[in-house]
């Protein structure tokens, strides 16, 4: 046990390393970064005094720890675009970023199974058909593409819906939300369901595909043979083994709904990390890409740490494994 | 009885096209109609993407030929469209039919170079890692599992922009293009690593293989004639498939503003230009070639499944 999360911390930390490393390497060759800071006027002994104080001059290794460390803490220098610490920028933005991927992985699940279940139970019915067919359009039509269609539909010819931005929002503590407010929930419809879309349609198909699995197996069977009503094996004895693949896989998918973010941010111009950094990408920010690269780079292995974890402890055969193997 | 020997004296030299049409993969291909409907839509795409100056009905980028009085014009079929501009004009006038003809065309070499580039580096360090073994086996192996972790698209993404950064704005436009074939291409290699590894590892203990060493042949040579041609059948099919996601994500950067340049246009480069217009209620500018591209991944997606069904003995 011990050597296996000792073997997965060595891999994370190695994966954590080689981000920062490239992002320090971004923020450090990339350009100037003392001709990003000061401006025309400053004299060459200013910079160099200026250079020296920030130890750029520095061996590369002890820069890199400094880089490190100060990365470990929140802290990723100045914006050159904003003129802002970074840290800032990623607090304002995080909550917008957060309430978006939330409220779209809830309305991922909750639509998402429910059509699974109903497609692996009536396999030949009409709507299982139609579910099937859009689930495969879904997964043909490109995020970006969702979101403009329902701009063009909600947005611009029936003008339900705001088409951009959050709404006016309450700040609870350094946490700004949008859904204690009306404009706030109605600007967050859209972008929502952009971003849930796809993992709604991942989420259906793999319900599906688990459910026809269990239901073909002995104990469902058995079940059926005992006379239990079709209620009760459909949902108590199927459904609750069919969970366990699904929340695992959803829990890796949370990655890609931040990864979609990006995406779905730039379409609504929701004022999140995913805009943040696309505008850094154009305005060459090396700071903000930097945070976003370590920061998107630890979210990621977080989540495969708790899910390596998880597994491990839901699927003995995998202690067996990694006893006689390792 | 005459009938049947002459026939029998014909069919035994059998020709390598005769013996495809005879095969089941030929005969369930024409079985489906949604198949042969996406492969005959794909093979109009290809055709006109290669031929777009002669097929195109102007030319979007040539400047003598736009005029400005022409712009914004809805498609031929609205009450103020003109039957010069069945899919209506941009905002600058230039003929949107012809911009998605000269767009797909960059779309398909984007996503097939990207494709073709995944393919020399996943199938090199799978043939390399099932071969070698060992140390190296495990690393690369490593380095896939890590990249599988997170989404091609994000990675594609972080490429793209980390390297943009890197390069000096003047030369941008120039090698936007060779960026994105890089990043799209190295952010898919793993699949095929994985299967051609699976592979490699079965062929290298065959007989086959044991003799070609025992005659003197080095690695390079064994790889490259033997085992190579004995581990490409799967790589068909994950590269048709693949195409599909590469050219999605191409067209996602684009339209995030930082895939190929507006100079050149491509699908995802036109949406982007179009949806600035979606508001004004010009809405043929973004919504066209969308639905060009939905029709091109979802043709390739279809060909994809059913040349995975078809080609695996264990489905039938």
């Amino acid at each position: 046990m011990i050597g296996f999360i000792a073997t997965r911390l060595f891999q994370s930390v190695i994966v954590m390393l080689t981000v920062a490393l490239i992002a320090f390497a971004l923020f450090r060759f990339v350009g100037d970064p003392i001709n990003n800071m000061v401006g025309q006027d400053t004299t060459l002994e200013e910079r160099a005094a200026l250079k020296e104080r920030l130890g750029l001059n520095d061996p590369f290794f002890i820069q890199f720890a400094r880089f490190a460390g100060n990365a470990a803490q929140g802290e990723f220098g100045f914006s050159y675009q904003h003129r802002r610490p970074v840290s800032e920028l990623v607090a304002e933005r995080l909550p917008a970023t957060l309430e978006l991927s939330l409220i779209s992985a809830i309305l991922a699940l909750a639509i998402g199974i429910p059509m699974g279940v109903y497609t692996a139970l009536r396999r030949n019915g009409l709507l299982s058909r139609a579910f099937m067919t859009l689930s495969l359009i879904g997964v043909s039509l490109p995020t970006f593409l969702i979101g403009i269609l329902l701009i063009l539909f909600f947005g611009v010819i029936l003008r339900w819906l705001p088409t951009f931005g959050r709404g006016e929002v309450v700040d609870l503590g350094g946490w700004t939300t949008g859904l204690l407010t009306e404009s706030g929930l109605r600007s967050l419809i859209m972008p929502a369901i952009t971003l849930a879309l796809f993992q709604m349609t991942l989420i259906m198909r793999l319900v599906r595909a688990e459910m026809l699995e269990v239901l073909r197996t002995d104990f469902v069977k058995f079940a059926r043979a005992r006379g239990l009503p079709d209620r009760y094996v459909h949902f108590k004895t199927a459904l609750k083994n069919t969970l366990v693949p699904v929340i695992t896989i959803t829990g890796l998918q949370l990655g890609s709904i931040i990864a979609f973010a990006i995406i779905t941010e730039s379409v609504f111009q929701w004022p999140g990390m995913g805009l943040l950094f696309i505008q850094a990408i154009g305005n060459v920010d090396i700071p903000v890409m930097a945070a976003y690269l370590v920061m998107i780079a630890f979210f990621f292995v977080v989540i495969n740490f708790v899910v390596d974890m998880l597994y491990y402890a839901v699927d003995p055969r995998l202690r067996v494994d990694a006893r006689g193997g390792h | 009885m005459s009938v049947s020997t002459s026939e029998q004296a014909g069919a035994a030299p059998k020709s390598r096209l005769r013996s495809f049409l005879d095969g089941d993969v030929w005969y369930s291909f024409t079985r489906s109609p949604v198949v042969m409907l996406s492969a005959i839509f794909l093979i109009v795409t290809f055709l006109a993407a290669v031929f777009a100056p002669y097929v195109a009905p102007h030319d979007p980028f040539d400047l003598a030929s736009i005029d400005l009085m022409d712009a914004s014009l809805p498609p031929a079929w609205e009450a103020d469209g003109d039957p010069r501009f069945l899919l209506g004009t941009d905002d600058q006038g230039r003929d949107v039919l012809s911009t998605i003809i000269f767009g797909a065309r960059i779309s398909l070499i984007v996503g097939i170079a990207a494709v073709a580039f995944s393919i020399v580096l996943g199938v090199g360090l799978g043939l390399i890692s099932g071969y070698v073994g060992g140390r190296l086996d495990a690393f690369i192996m490593r380095v896939a599992d890590v990249q599988l972790s997170f989404p091609s698209i994000l990675i594609a993404l972080l490429i793209d922009g980390v390297a943009r950064s890197v390069i000096s704005r003047s030369a941008h436009d120039e090698i936007a293009l060779y960026v994105l074939v890089f990043a799209i291409g190295v952010s898919g290699w793993v699949q095929y690593a994985r299967t051609v590894r699976g592979s490699t590892l079965v062929e290298r203990d065959k007989e086959y293989v044991q003799a070609a060493r025992v005659i003197g042949m080095g690695p390079t040579l064994i790889l490259w004639r033997h085992v190579l041609p004995n581990v490409m059948g799967p790589v068909l099919v994950i590269a048709t498939i693949h195409l599909a996601v590469a050219i999605i994500t191409e067209a996602t950067l684009s339209f995030l503003g930082v895939g190929v340049p507006p100079t050149t246009p491509s699908l995802g480069t036109l949406i982007r230009i179009g949806n600035d217009y979606l508001f004004s209620g010009e809405w043929w500018i973004t919504i066209f070639p969308g639905v060009a591209l939905v029709l091109l991944v979802l043709a390739i997606n279809l060909l994809g499944d059913w040349l995975r069904d078809a080609l695996n003995p264990k489905l039938r």
